[in-house]
């Protein structure tokens, strides 16, 4: 079976199996396994800690698992040096070599692989221009920008064609507006290469745009696996569903007639089986604020205790029979006429095809 | 390297837990590796030869084990060498100490370009080599050297004082050799108390010298007990100033060790007197550091 | 201006006068010997002095026309320059592996490597002595360079520890993500930006080896007497003038490697 890694025009299959790595007492990973389709742009989504770097550094060869397999289009990964694998890595920190200017950098995978001259010319002035950085080709790197510097990174990782990018939190050092920008930009990249992608962030709504599909990662194991719609829509447990959005949860409790939410009866969008207790998932955005008075179901009665205005929202904080305390985004389409004052009761919807429950884990 | 593979085609993960293990005590063994041929080095030319000589130690003239060159090692005349070296080490150190933490003290106050221009009166004497700097001491301190002859032309004295081929040239010339090893290490740790304590002092009204006393002095302590550390170990085994200026009157151990080989070819006695000056070292370096809490002698070059 | 306070404890100028006036003192005790010997050494008398009462260049002419002295010049440039290459080679890489090792085993190789600083010179002297009559090396340009490698390894491995610790080791691994094999990201990436910590190590070892006496009066001997041997037993023997004309050089020597390794500092600290 030959472990030489071989290029190949179409971009290839991960199969990750099994990938166990452990720090003593500490699972960074915890019996991982995953399938990546060819050409696919999948984000490994967590905290920080949950083991998504450490399984991004598993397949770029930088930590070695104590067990489990990796293979691409059938051929065994895991146990090839870093080197021969072929991987366009953009790390957190850029890492561009600060000796060499952008040329050079760019260039610097292409050596390794035989390629010289005119033909390497060429090669590092199309990534360049890729990424839009043709012009500041000879440029030391201590001269560029955050910005710049990542798009160099970039233009490094992709110019020897490689067969999977990895990237770890590459858009984390930049600013708010920058980094919204490089998301749409990196999208576009990857429509046009095609090249299969595992992204490392914490940033949900980083992974919501970007993403083909999402890994949830926490505590070494992956929680849910889906398209972004999927991970936003059903969640598999209180922790994706915190994880994703700005969602708030509410306790509900079940008796043999269905979910009951402060005495009320709940209309959800799917049966509850589980024996665990379940959690509503409140996504601020699906809530009516407005409503007829005579619908009860899925009505939530609570008092407006503060409204702050946030410029494109109102941030309105509520409390409910029991006492829980939520904050809760509105959008401004009422106007300033129909917001609730402090002290005022106010009832508030669900529609039942967003009424969602999870259970602590799933 | 081959693989055994399950019927589903993909490679068995648990054989891969050994190959991997594999592949990670290989990588750590590489590692190790490189620093073998230095690591070899040293061995060959420092620990084998010394233990070597450890061993003969033990050894009589007629290759009998005994302990007979460690009770020669107490005779008078090796006793009187010992001392003599202690004496001589603590008197260089002492004045060492004296002259030289003025000199770490002021250098470590004033702003790093003027320290580091005036350093070059440490430093150059720190580079040049030790034989020449004995040179010019005996240049200077001989019967018709300079200070002689201008203490002469001066009318302050008749005839040559004796400057030289004694223990006085001895003492300094290897003070002009240690200074440095004591000023270097000893500003550096200067410079890295943070002048906010003498502010403080000051603050809370403290006169400079209670300042000094008080606050500087103790915070400047490790510094200056690796410096004397430092010295006083390389005092012991010192051979060429000695040598060149001490006119065999002074008494060194280093020189007790060579003279052993040289002229007397006593392998026993030689090894014998070299195990001890290595253990006193040893000792030395030890109590100081723990003492002093000293963290290293690296920071000398 | 006497009166201004010097320091935080304000302390004035005036009150610390004795102190300038010692520190100025020691810095003349430290460097009029350094230098005395230069003019001294273009006596054009029979013996050394100061002022020279005619200038000369015999001295030199005496050095520099002496088969002796040429060859125990050779024969030290030679082993400093061997020392230099094997000494930067193996400490370079030593400290490499040190920096990437786990705790404990870079705590013992720290420990082996900083060896030869710690023991008596005296004591390495007649162990090298010890063996290589044993097997020969006594007076070989080998053993001379071996035993010289040995004393310059701590600096070297100092030198280059300290480049390595300012030195973001994670472009190795960059490098090795792009296709690069350990040895040529070493070679292409980690070499060149610490090459002035190298550098500082190369001309430690050596200025180490040049300047060595100790060793080289007992191993290195008969055609392969080192410059620093002739001249000891010189001016154990007699006062030769000659001598002053080699330690002028000697010192102009010294102050090249010391403005060379200033510079290297400087840029190193620029970076």
């Amino acid at each position: 079976m030959p472990t030489v890694y071989k290029e190949a025009a179409m971009p290839d299959r991960v199969e990750i199996r099994n990938i166990k790595k452990a720090y003593g007492s500490f699972h960074a990973l915890d019996d991982v396994s995953l399938d990546i389709a060819p050409g696919e742009f999948l984000t490994l989504l967590g905290p920080s800690g949950s083991g998504k770097t450490t399984l991004l550094n598993v397949l770029a060869g930088f930590v070695r698992p104590d067990s489990g397999s990796i293979t691409i289009d059938g051929a065994e990964f895991l146990l090839l040096p870093p080197h021969k694998r072929n991987l366009g890595m953009v790390f957190q920190n850029y890492a561009l070599f600060p000796h060499m200017n952008v040329r050079r950098n760019v260039g610097y995978p292409l050596r390794p692989r035989g390629v010289s001259g005119a033909d390497l010319d060429r090669r590092v002035e199309e990534a360049l221009g890729l990424v839009q950085m043709a012009h500041l080709a000879d440029r030391g790197v201590n001269a560029l920008s955050g910005g710049q510097r990542q798009r160099v990174a970039l233009a490094r990782a992709i110019v020897f064609e490689p067969s999977i990018l990895l990237m770890d939190e590459p858009l984390s050092a930049l600013d708010k507006k920058l980094r919204e920008h490089m998301q749409l930009e990196l999208k576009r990249l990857h429509d046009r290469l095609g090249t299969t992608t595992v992204y490392v962030t914490h940033d949900q709504r980083e992974a919501l745009t970007l993403s083909d599909r999402i890994a949830v990662v926490n505590g070494g194991k992956i929680v849910q696996l889906g398209t972004p719609d999927e991970i936003y829509d059903r969640p598999k447990n209180k922790f994706v569903a915190d994880f994703i959005g700005e969602t708030r949860f509410l306790p509900v409790e079940t008796n043999a007639s269905g979910a009951l939410l402060y005495g009320r009866p709940l209309r959800t969008r799917d049966d509850w089986k589980s024996s665990d207790k379940p959690w509503l998932v409140i996504r601020p955005e699906r809530l009516r604020w407005k409503g007829d008075e005579t619908e009860t179901a899925n009505r939530i009665e609570a008092e407006a205790t503060d409204v702050i205005y946030q410029g494109d929202s109102y941030l309105i904080t509520v409390r409910m029979p029991d006492g829980i305390e939520l904050d809760l985004r509105r959008g401004p389409d009422l106007g300033g006429r129909d917001l609730p004052e402090r002290g005022q009761p106010i009832q508030l919807w669900l529609d039942r095809e967003h009424t969602i429950l999870v259970a602590d884990k799933s | 390297m081959t693989m055994v593979l399950n019927h589903t085609g993909i490679a068995d993960a648990d054989h891969n837990a050994d190959a991997l293990k594999r592949q990670g005590s290989r990588e750590r063994r590489a590692l190790a590796s490189l620093t073998l041929p230095g690591a070899i080095l040293i061995f060959l030319v420092l620990i084998l030869p010394i233990g070597w000589l450890f061993w003969l130690s033990f050894f009589g003239a007629s290759g009998e084990p005994t302990l007979e060159n460690y009770t020669r090692v107490l005779k008078p005349i090796y006793v009187r060498t010992f001392i003599s070296t202690f004496e001589v080490a603590g008197l260089v150190t002492l004045i060492c100490v004296l002259l030289g933490y003025p000199v770490a003290y002021l250098l470590s106050q004033l702003s790093e370009r003027t320290a580091g221009l005036l350093m070059i009166f440490v430093v150059l004497p720190f580079w040049t080599s030790v034989l020449v700097r004995t040179y010019a001491w005996l240049v200077l301190l001989q019967r018709t050297g300079l200070v002689n002859t201008w203490l002469i032309d001066a009318g302050l004295i008749s005839t040559p004082l004796p400057l030289v081929h004694n223990m006085l040239g001895t003492v300094i010339g290897m003070v002009h050799v240690m200074l440095p090893f004591l000023i270097l290490p000893l500003y550096a740790s200067m410079r890295a108390i943070d002048p906010v304590y003498m502010r403080a002092a000051a603050n809370c009204g403290a006169t400079p010298s209670q300042a000094f006393r008080q606050v500087f002095l103790p915070m400047s302590l490790p510094g200056l007990a690796a410096g004397v550390a430092l010295v006083f170990v390389l005092c012991l085994g010192f051979f060429v100033t000695p040598a060149l200026l001490g006119g065999g009157r002074v008494a060194m151990w280093a020189m007790q060790i060579a003279n052993n080989i040289s002229v007397y070819g006593n392998w026993g006695a030689a090894s014998s007197l070299g195990v001890v000056l290595l253990v006193v070292t040893a000792i030395i370096l030890y109590v100081f550091k723990r003492l002093f809490r000293v963290d290293s002698f690296e920071g000398v070059r | 201006m006497l009166n201004r306070p010097a320091t935080e404890t304000q302390i004035t100028h005036f009150q610390r006068l004795w102190l300038y006036m010692l520190v100025a003192l020691v810095f003349a005790f430290l460097i009029i010997p350094c230098v005395i010997v230069i003019p001294m050494s273009f006596s054009g008398s029979k013996y050394l002095e100061f002022p020279p009462r005619s200038w000369s260049l015999q001295w030199y002419e005496a050095y520099l026309g002496s088969p002796e002295w040429r060859a125990a010049t050779f024969v030290s440039l030679r082993a400093a320059l061997l020392t230099t290459v094997f000494a930067t080679t193996f400490g370079t890489l030593a400290a490499y592996g040190i920096s990437r090792a786990y705790r404990a085993a870079s705590s013992l190789a720290r420990g082996v490597f900083m060896l030869p600083m710690l023991v008596p010179l005296i004591l390495v002297a007649i162990g090298c002595y010890f063996v290589y009559a044993k097997i020969g090396l006594n007076g070989t340009t080998t053993g001379l360079v071996m035993a010289h490698t040995v004393l310059a390894l701590p600096f070297v491995v100092i030198a280059v520890l300290s480049g390595l610790a300012s030195y973001d080791m994670n472009q190795e691994r960059v490098a090795q993500s792009l296709g690069a094999s350990l040895p040529w990201a070493f070679l292409t990436v980690t070499l060149p930006q610490i090459r002035l910590s190298v550098m500082s190590g190369a001309l430690f070892a050596f200025v180490t080896s040049f300047d060595e006496v100790v060793i080289a009066l007992f191993i290195s001997g008969g055609e392969n007497a080192t410059l620093t041997r002739l001249m000891f037993a010189n001016i154990r023997d007699q006062i030769d003038p000659t001598v002053a004309a080699i330690s002028s050089l000697l010192i102009g020597l010294s102050i090249i490697l010391l403005v060379g390794s200033h510079l290297l500092r400087g840029r190193e600290d620029r970076k």
